[in-house]
């Protein structure tokens, strides 16, 4: 644990992850899941509303997703399963009661692999997405009251289970990033946890190192982002040790994450325990699978990004952290092969992807071919560094290659070259003499030559002619 | 069984439900009396009778992931005490969530 305490504390994470499923009616109803940016309660029916009398019939293509998320998750699949009430009130819930699974859940024990270790998976199910309280921001919203919009009410949702397995703030976040990246290769969820799509809750507790006992656990939760992850349970983990090193002790309780403030507070409210007297739902009659049909499910599945990411390696000779940046992001692993097929080379492909798209990666990607050649220009000295920017920009705008690169060359022709390199260096005997004194001052010169071409000079050949004649 | 006074209170705070005085001391005796029917059920032989969680036999009712109409906002607020621009408004609601 990177925490700087007295004691040497080992840091116990179990995670717990709720996945929006990438169907497009909801959990038990017909009404479209295409809600965000809607105006509230636009996207309700009587069973989504909880109105009485209405009845509920499992979305088929929700089961699919979870059974197909299972399997890549190495889970078994129970091949009984039912769904049960979850019994509590909040205004959210409109029937009183959460459609989940409880001692049957679809599916067990399975593990994903996380930087080269295995966290093991405790069960994966399916149930419905509550709506949503609106506390603040608006306006006309007073003290008193809460606004309540059902859009999201009985979106399909599945909650991943892990067990207490990760040992750092930094393997909570590598865990929901590798989740992030298996669940869109399977194409379960966009799993974006800005637009909620992936919600995930840390289980945080501390113990001193060698113990095997577990220690008093938090439940972090309002984490919207994997840094927001990242820093909410360092942060965690720093208080803990704190508090027990200050003789107290750690309440058991949920904690939010305040992202203006950087810490977690307490949310704890009333003092009972909860009881939500599951039973079985009456209204919904159970599942069991074939395991032909479960088989079927099995070989659909795509390469998942463990094994290309090995792939990418092994092929490629990408190095592993390269290839992680790649597949974390599917499409960008998916441009770089395209490309490779394009003749482009491994190597200035990836570093071209991680370096200049994956920063400001936002969903657009450039044709693979125009990008391909972009690349296979650069490493043929056709453009520096500068004009591929400006071709790629132009790419990703949408251009052809041929009009994103018109007018684009790099000078490498020796003789126009060296002329410019003269100008500078007789323009210049200021740096020239800094020069002289520290052979590292060749930088300066080197970008006044890029300046005075215009952008276009070859900055490699610039270097060797101005040190040609400075050394002399 | 019998249930406790605080076992009623319990059970009257997860339903939501306000008791008056005296009235735990009355349902208190009342759900007694319910269990201790329930209880009877005890009696019978299920030995070879497998666990049970519907009673219809049916299995895999399932639907398609195909759109329906939904309805409007004015139809979904229709029946609520109260609205405000397209929302329901509730009692102020500022504790975690209890799911």
């Amino acid at each position: 644990m990177s925490v700087d305490t007295k004691t040497d504390w080992e840091a116990v994470i179990g995670m717990e992850v709720h996945v929006q499923l990438a169907t497009r009616s909801k959990m038990f109803c017909g009404c479209s899941t295409d809600y965000l940016g809607q105006p509230p309660n636009t996207h309700t029916c009587p069973v989504c509303l909880g109105l009485p009398g209405s009845l509920p019939v499992i979305n088929r293509r929700a089961v699919e997703l979870l059974l197909t998320s299972a399997m890549a998750l190495n889970c078994e699949v129970q091949e009984f399963t039912k769904f049960d009430r979850k019994n509590y009130f909040y205004p959210d819930l409109p029937k009183g009661y959460q459609v989940s699974q409880y001692d049957l859940p679809m599916s067990r024990h399975g593990w994903i692999e996380v930087g080269g270790k295995r966290v093991r998976i405790t069960r994966v199910h399916l149930e419905e997405d509550t709506g949503k309280l609106v506390h603040a921001g608006d306006a006309l919203q007073s003290a008193e009251t809460s606004f309540v919009d059902l859009n999201r009410s009985g979106t399909p949702l599945m909650e991943i289970v892990s067990e207490p397995d990760l040992r750092s703030a930094t393997e909570a976040r590598d865990f929901a990033v590798e989740l992030r990246a298996l669940l869109r290769t399977i194409g379960a969820s966009e799993a974006d946890m800005e637009k909620g799509h992936l919600r995930a809750e840390a289980n945080v507790s501390i113990r001193p190192h060698g113990s095997d006992e577990l220690g008093v656990k938090t439940e972090l939760k309002n984490i919207n982002s994997f840094r927001a992850l990242q820093r909410a349970v360092d942060f965690e983990l720093r208080r803990q040790a704190e508090v027990l090193e200050s003789g107290g002790k750690v309440v058991q309780e949920t904690r939010g994450w305040s992202e203006p403030e950087q810490r977690t507070f307490s949310q704890r409210t009333k003092e009972f325990a909860q009881d939500y007297r599951y039973f079985p739902e009456p209204d919904l009659p159970p599942l069991s699978f074939e395991r032909a049909h479960l088989d079927a499910l099995a070989k659909e599945l795509p390469e998942l990004p463990a094994a290309r990411r090995a792939r990418l390696v092994a092929r490629h000779g990408l190095s592993a952290y390269d290839a992680a940046l790649l597949t974390a992001e599917a499409e960008l692993a998916t441009l770089f092969e395209q490309v490779v097929g394009h003749g482009a080379e491994a190597k200035p492909a990836a570093n071209w992807i991680i370096g200049e798209i994956l920063p400001a990666y936002s969903g657009s990607l450039p044709a693979a071919g125009g990008f391909a050649a972009l690349v296979k220009g650069i490493a043929a000295g056709t453009f520096n560094r500068e004009q591929g920017r400006t071709i790629l920009g132009r790419l990703l705008d949408g251009a052809g290659f041929e009009e994103a690169s018109a007018g684009l060359s790099q000078l490498s022709d020796q003789g126009e070259l060296a002329a410019i390199v003269d100008r500078v260096l007789v323009e210049n005997p200021k740096i020239v003499a800094d020069y002289r004194a520290n052979p590292s001052a060749i930088g300066p010169l080197v970008g006044l030559v890029m300046k005075a071409s215009g952008g276009t000079a070859n900055p490699g050949l610039a270097r060797e002619l101005l040190k040609d004649r400075l050394d002399r | 069984m019998t249930l406790s006074r605080d076992q009623v209170r319990h059970v009257a705070l997860l339903a939501r439900l306000g008791l008056k005085d005296g009235e735990e001391d009355f349902y208190a005796e009342q759900l007694s009396h319910i269990l201790e029917h329930i209880d009877r059920l005890g009696q019978v032989d299920t030995e070879a009778i497998p666990p049970t969680a519907q009673v219809v036999e049916m299995r895999n009712v399932m639907r398609d992931d195909v759109i329906q109409p939904s309805l409007t906002q004015e139809e979904a607020l229709a029946n609520a005490p109260e609205a405000r621009d397209g929302f329901f408004v509730v009692k102020a609601i500022q504790d975690a969530d209890p799911g």
